[in-house]
């Protein structure tokens, strides 16, 4: 394989957990969004840039998916939810934003030292895309468990996704079916989680977690 | 060891010297430009220092003798890391005195010196800025070495000249640990120079400045002094990001005259471009906040030990 094949892959695998690392520092609603489609379009990128590495030709509607529904539908959508609920100017965060970049450099750290050492005979190219793979994963996980406001949790869920993607891509063999029905169940997962959105608005006239947590007894 | 080896280092250095006003000139003709102002000439920072080394230097009745002592200290050090970084050719005889990390080192002696020449007349202001370029420091020096491992880790070398002869020599690569290397090394030189999302350049008296309110005691030659070294820091900043991240041009080994005119002109020309891009960058930006630093330079930290991660995987293939 051309070195410089990898590298351009490496690069914009790279550039996907370098995003994950963005939206953790983004404390603003709007702009987590935008960053949120920015992350998409990388993972779109980078898959078709597996599509062309692989010979894969239907990794590129995997990537035209991307494009379309998470880089364009799904945060035209979360805007219009957000500027519906009136809390585009909020600006919230459970554990501050440097705590929460060294957890993400230590499950970053973790993510490559698992995948490295479980897969050792893989091939390259799937090899160095699963740790990253892993990484996105979990950043994803930390920012649901960093954030209070339902909104944003959301957007750690559907970056979580976008880390299964680009695992999906980098393993050769994926059929297509599996990747589309992927896809199309995160799109019914928004749908069904705007719905909830507005449901927990009127119920309890926040869509922040707290105010849950309060109402089933707990107390902090 | 030639003689031409050391008449190349003299010029390097005095080229350094005499090109840093030149460029914080350029830099501020491009800004004023692009703020549709009518620019200051190229040679304004010439003038001004001219200036203070005219005027008597005023001295606090209550300095001690390391007030005085600083801006000689702080010029030295610059001088000396101006003979340190490759420009305009690798091989010269300074360059293999002194290592990347010992580069570091001489940045933070000088910020040391500044810092406790800032608190020792003992007005707010110094105390102030002083604390502010110490809050700075402690994430930007990490982030730094940081950058510099990275460099380190795919040349396998810490030597300046070692790193930019290797990666300007190879056939064709991506390197995406030195992408984000660069980008963080970028917000590093903001921090480190008192540009603009940090502090104010363009301000004397202001309660958010870290730089100018640190030298608000000096006058004279001292401020001259202050204000070259400050002049030569940002240099030395945009001359390391052309010998790590653009190193194309330097004249491998100092041979003969035409490899040196190649790269004097390579490297005014990285010069034009780096003050053109930071006069952009400057201009799109807003101030910060003071308490909103340590998450700016932290994610320069951030991206640094990321590059260092990602060297790691793709080192073991």
């Amino acid at each position: 394989m051309p070195a410089l094949v990898f590298d351009i892959a490496h690069l914009l695998a790279g550039s996907l957990v370098v995003m994950s690392f963005v939206q953790l520092y983004q404390d603003r609603l709007s702009a987590l969004i935008n960053v949120f489609a920015v992350h998409a379009l990388v993972l779109a990128l980078s898959v078709a840039w597996q599509a062309f590495a692989q010979g894969a030709p239907h990794l590129y509607i995997t990537a035209a998916i991307a494009l379309v529904f998470k880089a364009i539908i799904i945060p035209v959508a979360l805007r219009r939810i957000m500027v519906r609920l009136g809390i585009h100017r909020e600006i919230e965060v459970v554990v501050g934003v440097g705590p929460a970049m060294l957890l993400g450099i230590g499950l970053v750290a973790l993510a490559m030292v698992v995948m490295l050492r479980v897969t050792a005979e893989a091939d390259p190219l799937a090899r160095e895309d699963l740790a990253f793979a892993l990484s996105v994963v979990l950043l994803g996980l930390l920012m649901m468990v960093t954030r209070r406001n339902a909104v944003s949790q959301v957007i750690g869920f559907m970056s979580l996704e976008n880390g299964l993607v680009l695992a999906a891509t980098g393993a050769k063999g994926m059929p297509l079916v599996v990747e589309i029905s992927v896809a199309f169940s995160v799109l019914i997962a928004f749908i069904v989680i705007g719905i909830f959105l507005f449901r927990i608005r009127e119920r309890f006239d926040t869509v922040d977690m707290q105010a849950l947590d309060k109402f089933r007894g707990e107390r902090r | 060891m030639t003689a031409f080896d050391w008449i190349a280092q003299i010029l390097g250095i005095l080229a350094a010297l005499l090109a840093a006003p030149l460029f914080l000139g350029w830099v501020n003709q491009c800004r004023a430009w692009l703020q549709n102002k009518s620019a200051p000439p190229l040679i304004q920072p010439y003038r001004g220092i001219r200036k203070l080394f005219y005027k008597d230097a005023l001295i606090a009745s209550n300095a001690s003798r390391l007030f005085r002592l600083a801006p000689y200290v702080v010029f030295g050090t610059m001088v000396t890391a101006a003979a340190v970084i490759p420009s305009i050719a690798t091989r010269l005889p300074f360059t293999r005195a002194a290592d990347a990390i010992a580069l570091v080192g001489l940045f933070a002696t000088a910020r040391v010196f500044q810092a406790l020449a800032a608190m020792d007349v003992g007005t707010a202001f110094g105390t102030l800025g002083a604390r502010r370029e110490m809050m700075i420091g402690f994430l930007a020096e990490p982030a730094l070495l940081m950058v510099i491992f990275v460099a380190s880790l795919i040349s396998a070398s810490t030597a300046l000249p070692a790193i930019s002869e290797l990666l300007a020599t190879q056939t064709l690569a991506l390197y995406p640990s030195l992408a984000f290397t660069a980008v963080a090394f970028t917000m590093l030189l903001l921090a480190e120079n008192a540009r603009i999302p940090v502090d104010n350049p363009a301000t004397h008296l202001e309660l958010t400045m870290v730089h100018e309110a640190m030298v608000l005691e000096y006058s004279g030659r001292h401020l001259a002094l202050i204000e070259l070294s400050a002049a030569l820091k940002l240099l030395l900043y945009i001359s390391l990001i052309a010998c790590l991240f653009a190193p194309w041009g330097l004249g491998a080994p100092a041979a003969g005259p035409w490899d040196l005119t190649v790269g004097v002109a390579a490297y005014a020309a990285k010069l034009a471009a780096g003050g053109t891009l930071l006069a952009v960058f400057e201009t799109l930006i807003a101030k910060m906040r003071v308490f909103r630093l340590p998450g700016f330079i932290g994610a320069a930290l951030m991206l640094a030990l990321l590059a260092t991660l990602l060297r790691f995987v793709s080192g073991s293939f």
